[in-house]
Parts: C-alpha cells; sequence; structure tokens
C-alpha cells in the first residue's frame, strides 16, 4: 500500500465503524428477527418499495452499505496479518480486502440506482 | 576482537519461536480483542445481506416474500441471532473506545469520557428508534 493513502482507508474504516456502530443493530433486529419471526408487523412490499424509490433512502442505504464494507476491510486485513501470520502475503490480502469492498460498493450503487 | 569482521551474502537468520496460530486462545483480553476485531465480518455480511434484500425488493412483491419465508428458517435464525450478537458487541465497544480515539476539548479543558461515550449512546438510541419509527409507521 503506498503511504498517501493510508490516512483515508483509516478514515473509511473510522467512518463506517461508526455507521455500523449506530445503524446495524436495528437493522438487524428488525429485518434479521422481528419481522420474518413475526414478533412485530413486517412493513408491506408495496410500502417499503416506496420508501426505497425515495432519494433520500437510496442515499441513506448506499452510506449505509459502502462505508461499513471498507470498515471491515481496514479491520479484517489487520487481523489477518496478527491472527493468521500472513504478514508475508501483505499484498494480496490488502487487494483481496480493499477489492472486495470496491466490489460491493460498485454492486450496491448499481443496484440503488435501478430501483424502479 | 581485533580480527576484522567478514561479511556474507546473506542475512543471518535470528532464532525466534513459533508462535502458534491460536495465541489469541491463551488469554482472556487476547480472545476478546480477536472477537472483537472479528466483529468486522459480520459488518460485511450485514451489508451484503441488506444488499440482498433490497435486490429482492425491488424484484418484486413475490421474490421479498421468499426472502422473507427463507429468514425464517432455522439456519438463518441462528445465523441472525450470532450476527446480532456481534454487531451489538462491536456498537458497545466502539462507543466505549470512542473517548480514546478522539479527545475532544471545550474551552481548554477535556471533556469527559464519560460524556463522550454517553453521547454515543444516546446517539445510538436515538437513531435506532427513529429507524424503527419509520419502517414500524410504514
Amino acid at each position: 500500500m503506498a503511504r498517501p493513502v493510508t490516512p483515508l482507508l483509516w478514515l473509511l474504516f473510522s467512518a463506517g465503524g461508526t455507521v455500523a456502530a449506530l445503524l446495524f443493530p436495528i437493522h438487524a433486529f428488525l429485518f434479521g428477527l422481528a419481522f420474518p419471526l413475526g414478533w412485530l408487523e413486517p412493513p408491506a412490499h408495496d410500502a417499503l418499495l416506496g420508501l426505497l424509490r425515495q432519494p433520500l433512502t437510496r442515499l441513506y442505504l448506499l452510506v449505509f452499505i459502502c462505508l461499513p464494507l471498507f470498515h471491515w476491510a481496514h479491520r479484517f486485513r489487520y487481523t489477518l496479518y496478527d491472527g493468521l501470520q500472513l504478514k508475508h502475503l501483505f499484498g494480496l490480502v490488502a487487494a483481496l480486502c480493499y477489492g472486495t469492498a470496491l466490489v460491493l460498493s460498485a454492486v450496491a450503487a448499481y443496484v440503488l440506482w435501478g430501483v424502479s | 576482537m581485533s580480527a576484522p569482521s567478514s561479511y556474507t551474502l546473506h542475512h543471518p537468520k535470528w532464532f525466534r519461536h513459533r508462535v502458534s496460530v491460536f495465541w489469541w486462545l491463551q488469554k482472556r483480553s487476547y480472545t476478546v480483542f480477536v472477537l472483537r476485531e472479528l466483529t468486522s465480518v459480520f459488518v460485511a455480511l450485514f451489508a451484503a445481506f441488506t444488499l440482498w434484500q433490497i435486490r429482492s425488493a425491488a424484484a418484486g412483491e413475490e421474490a421479498y416474500a421468499g426472502l422473507m419465508a427463507r429468514l425464517g428458517t432455522p439456519a438463518f435464525v441462528v445465523l441472525n441471532v450470532v450476527a446480532l450478537a456481534f454487531l451489538l458487541f462491536h456498537s458497545i465497544t466502539w462507543f466505549n473506545l470512542a473517548p480514546k480515539a478522539m479527545a475532544v476539548r471545550l474551552g481548554g479543558k477535556r471533556v469527559p469520557d464519560l460524556v463522550i461515550a454517553g453521547s454515543n449512546y444516546v446517539a445510538w438510541l436515538v437513531l435506532s428508534a427513529a429507524v424503527a419509527f419509520i419502517l414500524l409507521a410504514l
């Protein structure tokens, strides 16, 4: 990794960590458990789609998906270095982590753009 | 020692103990540290899960109903319970570290750690309530 990008990667890690910390638990509770298991009345499909069509919702979801992906890429990269002692694979691990985050972010932008 | 030192082409290899890949299981604080770092895996999984959900919601009512039915199966319920536990662990450790990551000064005095962590928890509560309110009012 070239030196000048390190602060940017750290910033993405930090911003993504904050987004995930603040918003992921409630989304995971509602969409992962409460709605599928019927603890709470899930929103009707057309109402959900109506919300999804709003530009502000799509912007929210883009931030919601992309920043935490870069948080993962940064943190998981160092976990692999230390936890599995993969420091010698420095370049490969970094390329795989940030590459995955980049590709999934692009897919997210594409999907959100195409909601109609 | 007056003999001139001789140089070899190769760097001498120094002795190092080989550390087990499971070094982090030997001490509780190390295990907690690695588990905290591994919360990022569930963060990425949940981001991908949300993307999948958006795709099926956009694909139509049938696709969305299919996804909801699949999420009710035991395998997904277990996965989502584990994921929620890791996500909560991430939130709590993240907010507790916030005062150490940024030292905020107001009027030349450092804002106490408890105030910074506390304001993070308040923001968490307010945002969670707002998300729940929007989704439940639909």
